[in-house]
């Protein structure tokens, strides 16, 4: 009997892993080929990246002053206040920007994402585009997964701006440091490669939020419960598979660094 | 009770199903149908909750593959046609579903725009805005246009759902329970708008429902799905007038108690 329950539990296992296989081999195959839903990705992108300004510009700018007052005692007791802005500038620009703005759309956008599917499949709204020869895989999935992929680089960036100014914040208003001297110190910490490895990661965080989202609402069970286990699902799944992907990443940076 | 439509062409099938067998895991829920849909005819099917009268539907429109046995929609078998030969079967398949599956994001407009945008990408401004006025005026909702499906009727969003399928100007409509959840003044309108989309479009019709007022008012051969198969077809009387429990009890639960 328990090992009629491992067999079927093993072969639960094989089948999610060769749905979620199939799920994302067709991204890579319908991105492609026509028709492209311009409307929709513009629409998504508007969705995922406009209206996340708001709650990035605040959480960014807030993280750069607490990070600069909590390195601040420890810089200090050696006397070397004046490397905070090099200190806060590779810290925000390799790990801080890429992973806040990840974590915060992935509870924001990814959430939204496997709630909007989740609900569509619920109410039979995906399998009524189905049965009017529209593709329900391009029209939601390709145009979301596109709009979080290449908007949350840019959210990224945004981040990595707001953070600085509130690191500079701090730091004038601690050390009356001034914004050219602030910015020409933070300039001088970092290197093409860590812009470069920032917004790399930051593609991959961004595929990942929008596939997990869209697979989880796609793939949600019947009834209003499967929704709220798909919005919730969306995000827990979505960071874990951030904070994988950013563990590697740091080994892969660290060994082009080391080269 | 309905007077037979006198646009069937009984010598033309618009659906033929021959030994239709579908299981969900060990739950047999079609044991070998067999159905023929002719032209021009309204044919409802009658069973209880969970006898597969969806799960019908869902193949003979491609959403669902059979395990076994033969679905011919307009002289295409749906299993075993190419994905793209299935989308132009699909635009000749209208799907009015449950809970009518309006795209919640959109207002009633983009709701009857979206199937046609995408499958006739050649037509002018112009054009669409006569076709959804046309199909609005068919369902007789020409003013909730710029509405969003939150502020419709359980009622309206059917008629609306019913439009957006017409939009494509089909030749098969398939209702999956059109009468659910409605007052049974807003049935007897739906009732009349079925009525009246045989009349004007010419569609051949299945229309799945446990409600035999509707039943009674739409359908001109009624067939009733019992066990996995079909055990009685035939006219409304027809179909009643037998000795058969199941079908008796539906019956009186309907009309009687």
């Amino acid at each position: 009997m328990r090992k009629y329950v491992v067999t079927r539990r093993l072969d639960r296992l094989f089948i999610e892993l060769y749905r979620i296989y199939n799920f994302v081999a067709r991204f890579f195959k319908e991105v492609f080929l026509p028709p492209y839903e311009f409307k929709e990705i513009m629409n998504q992108c508007y969705e995922v990246g406009v209206r996340s300004l708001p709650l990035i510009a605040l959480t960014g700018f807030i993280i750069g002053i607490v990070f600069t007052n909590q390195s601040r005692p420890s810089l200090s007791e050696f006397g070397a206040t004046s490397w905070l802005p090099a200190l806060i500038s590779i810290a925000i620009v390799r790990a801080l920007a890429p992973l806040v703005t990840a974590i915060i759309t992935a509870g924001r956008v990814g959430s939204s994402i496997g709630a909007e599917l989740g609900s569509m499949k619920v109410t039979e709204q995906i399998d009524a585009m189905e049965v009017s020869a529209t593709n329900p895989y391009k029209f939601l999935v390709v145009s979301r997964v596109l709009a979080t992929t290449f908007m949350i680089p840019s959210l990224m960036m945004f981040t990595i701006l707001v953070s600085l100014l509130g690191g500079y914040v701090n730091v004038h208003q601690n050390e009356q440091t001034s914004f050219t001297s602030y910015f020409v110190q933070v300039f001088d910490a970092i290197t093409f490669l860590d812009i470069f490895s920032s917004l790399a990661k930051s593609f991959v965080f961004g595929f990942t939020i929008g596939m997990v989202g869209c697979y989880k609402g796609y793939h949600s069970s019947k009834g209003t419960e499967g929704v709220g286990k798909a919005a919730n699902s969306s995000v827990v799944t979505a960071m874990f598979l951030v904070f994988i992907e950013e563990l590697l990443a740091l080994q892969i940076i660290n060994a082009i660094r080391a080269m | 009770m309905k007077k037979a439509s006198p646009n069937i062409d009984y010598n033309q099938k618009a659906i033929s199903i021959k030994g239709l067998q579908k299981s969900f895991d060990e739950f047999d829920v079609l044991k070998g149908v067999d159905l023929d849909l002719y032209k021009g005819e309204n044919l409802v099917v009658l069973g209880r909750s969970g006898t597969g009268k969806s799960v019908l539907i869902k193949i003979i429109s491609g959403l669902l593959k059979p395990d076994e046995g033969y679905v011919n929609v307009l002289g295409q078998e749906v299993d075993k046609i190419s994905p793209k030969e299935l989308d132009k079967l699909r635009l000749k398949i209208g799907f009015s579903f449950q809970n009518s599956a309006l795209y919640d994001s959109m207002t009633v407009r983009e709701n009857l725009e979206f199937p046609l945008v995408r499958n006739s990408r050649n037509l002018t401004r112009k054009e669409i805005d006569n076709l959804v006025e046309t199909v609005l005026d068919a369902v007789g909702l020409s003013q909730a246009i710029n509405q969003m499906p939150s502020e419709l009727s359980g009622g309206q969003r059917k008629r609306i759902g019913i439009a957006r399928t017409l939009i494509l100007r089909p030749e098969i409509m398939l209702y999956d329970e059109p009468t659910a959840g409605l007052d049974p003044i807003t049935c007897i309108d739906i009732n009349n708008l079925i009525n009246e989309v045989q009349r004007r479009f010419n569609t051949s019709s299945i229309i799945i429902t446990h409600d035999l007022t509707c039943a009674r008012a739409v359908g001109d051969r009624i067939a009733m799905l019992l066990d996995g198969q079909f055990q009685h077809e035939g006219t409304f009387d027809e179909v009643f007038a037998t000795d058969d429990e199941r079908a008796q009890a539906f019956y009186n639960y309907n009309f009687i108690d």
